[in-house]
């Protein structure tokens, strides 16, 4: 388990507007995921744990041993902690052959149990047939597949990757996430995946840890991170859903209902404890949730009549974008039947109304 | 037309030898100061790093000056050296050295640590992640990576040894057979009017310089295939 809780702060300079880290988490084992936008700090979190940047305060526990402690001025050097470290651009010595970026690993320990470490780890990531060539003789897959074995090889307690999907190709990605999937399986080592992927996060993540700006936003299981985002902004980080703003209008504990206002539009809502009428408040609901039909027919409880702006369409999935910033997807066969049309009416389901 | 002239070689083995041993020296100190400058934050580092390069744009007499109070035979470390080897150390071929050392050393530096802080920091980093020691990550990752770059400084120091005319005159003096470099060879040479034995020597040593620039471009291009970079 991994517990961090750190600040460092940049000043200002003449071309950056400085920035500030300051955040605590923790890490089971599994995955976790640092998602967040660029500039959120997730890289830098990384480094500070990894012991490449010094944090100015705090405290950094991996399991019972102190990496980290500005209090007791405790700053473990990188060698010393054990974190294997996947960097975005692989970081392959360039002058030594896959083997030997392999052996530089575990230089310490003795030959026969060091070859033998190594050709069992060639082996298990399909890397045997090129041990002897150098990097840039090697495909991306295969650079990939050799910087996850280089840092697993000495056995870390902790795996730190640092946006490893970066600039792949789809199939590639596809062959990170086994490789990944098969890395939490059999050596057991929890890991810390930083990314600005979705679907990665999704993907792989057993928690998930959302930044922005330096701090934790949210933290959880993905599932519950995408299904109730704590606040608007999360939401509008995930950038999943709808966001409109809304004032309640009416509470019913009773009959479990309430009526929101959208500019001239009325909702008919789940109870929302806690809230007041009059209260702002954002209406949170993901497009795939509201349902469409065509026709400019009068609208009937929770539907909105709306003119159609534009479409993008997917393989499988067609998203609608109405005026009023609404967009909502539906199967795209669904969509085909009606291409023509472009007024419709957009259906709320009461039950999946949110507010944030 | 074709004039018979004898021309004395000694200067030239002298130079060689003066430039071989000053270049390896100049490796020595020259790596050492540039991977501090390179990788090191302290205080006094901006001195350190001027004090370096002062060398370069000292007039050579100046530098000269100095090396000849530091060295001469009433200071201390004259004296120290006169005691471990028997005899002074100014106006001996060992001062042409300690004259070709000072004034080729600052430009290695400067090559060498551009050269160090051009391998890109992803390497060290993933090295002492490995937990490599910081001496292990000197001769196993940031040396060989920038190993092109410093055989090709190494070679700018040898052709810039084998030229230095004011600070060899200045402590190893111009003596025809101990201290007689090349470069002071040719100044006595043109001076007493044999202009073909300057020419011969001129001509020498412009194609050696000519071969070590050819040999320090080759070098400082590109090793491995595309140039490879990590964030």
């Amino acid at each position: 388990m991994i517990q961090t809780r750190i600040r460092k702060r940049f000043a200002p300079g003449p071309e950056s507007a400085g920035f500030s880290l300051d955040l605590e988490f923790e890490a089971e084992s599994g995955i976790t995921v640092l998602f967040g936008p660029s500039g959120s700090g997730k890289t830098l979190t990384l480094d500070c744990i990894a012991g490449f940047v010094r944090p100015d305060e705090g405290r950094i526990l991996l399991d019972d041993q102190i990496l980290f402690d500005g209090a007791a001025r405790v700053h473990l050097p990188a060698q010393a902690r054990h974190c294997g470290y996947v960097f975005q651009n692989y970081a392959l010595f360039p002058h030594m052959t896959l083997r030997q970026n392999l052996e530089f690993a575990v230089e310490r320990i003795p030959r026969l149990e060091r070859h033998r470490k190594v050709n069992e780890i060639l082996e298990k990531f399909h890397l045997a047939d090129v041990s002897g060539r150098r990097p840039y003789e090697l495909s991306g897959g295969q650079k990939q597949r050799c910087s996850i074995a280089r840092a697993l090889i000495g056995s870390p307690r902790l795996l730190l990757l640092d946006e490893p999907a970066r600039g792949l190709d789809a199939p590639l990605r596809a062959e990170l996430y086994t490789v990944l999937r098969q890395v939490r399986e059999e050596f057991g080592v929890p890991a810390i995946l930083v990314t600005h992927d979705l679907d990665e996060c999704f993907e792989l993540g057993d928690g998930v840890i959302v930044l922005r700006e330096g701090h934790v936003v949210q933290s959880g299981s993905p599932r519950k991170v995408f299904e109730q985002p704590a606040n608007v902004d999360v939401a509008r980080l995930l950038g999943l859903y709808n966001l409109l703003p809304v004032e309640i209008r009416g509470l019913d504990p009773g009959r479990n209902m309430s009526r929101l206002r959208y500019q001239d539009f009325d909702l008919t809502g789940p109870y929302f404890p806690g809230r007041l009428i009059g209260d702002r408040v954002w209406l949170c609901i993901r497009p795939d949730l509201l349902s469409v039909s065509p026709g400019n027919g009068r609208p009937g409880m929770n539907q909105m009549r709306a003119t159609l702006l534009r479409v993008v369409e997917k393989p499988e999935r067609a998203r609608m974008e109405f005026a009023g910033e609404i967009a909502v997807e539906v199967p795209r066969i669904e969509f085909e039947k009606n291409r023509a049309v472009k007024e419709w009416l957009i259906e709320f389901p009461q039950s999946s109304l949110r507010i944030l | 037309m074709y004039y018979p002239m004898s021309i004395n070689w000694f200067p030239l083995w002298l130079s060689l030898r003066v430039a071989a041993i000053s270049t390896a020296l100049a490796l020595a100190i020259g790596l050492w100061l540039a991977w501090i400058l390179a990788n090191r934050q302290f205080r006094g580092k901006e001195l350190l790093d001027t004090a370096v390069t002062l060398p370069l744009v000292l007039p050579p007499t100046v530098l000269g000056y100095y090396l000849l109070v530091f060295l001469g035979r009433h200071s201390p470390i004259g004296q120290l050296y006169e005691w471990l080897f028997g005899g002074p150390l100014v106006f001996s071929w060992q001062a042409a050295v300690v004259a070709a050392l000072f004034h080729s050393t600052p430009l290695l530096v400067k090559s060498a640590r551009a050269a160090f802080e051009s391998v890109d920091r992803s390497y060290e980093r993933a090295a002492r992640n490995l937990g490599a020691s910081e001496l292990r990550l000197f001769w196993r990752v940031t040396l060989p990576l920038a190993r092109r770059s410093i055989l090709a400084a190494a070679a700018l120091a040898f052709a810039r040894s084998l030229g230095d005319f004011g600070v060899t005159l200045m402590i190893a003096g111009n003596i025809p057979g101990r201290t007689q470099t090349v470069a002071l060879a040719i100044y006595d040479a043109v001076e007493a009017g044999k202009g073909n034995v300057a020419l011969v020597l001129v001509l020498i040593i412009s194609a050696l310089a000519m071969l070590i620039l050819t040999v320090a471009n080759r070098l400082t291009s590109s090793p491995y295939g595309p140039r490879q970079t990590a964030l």
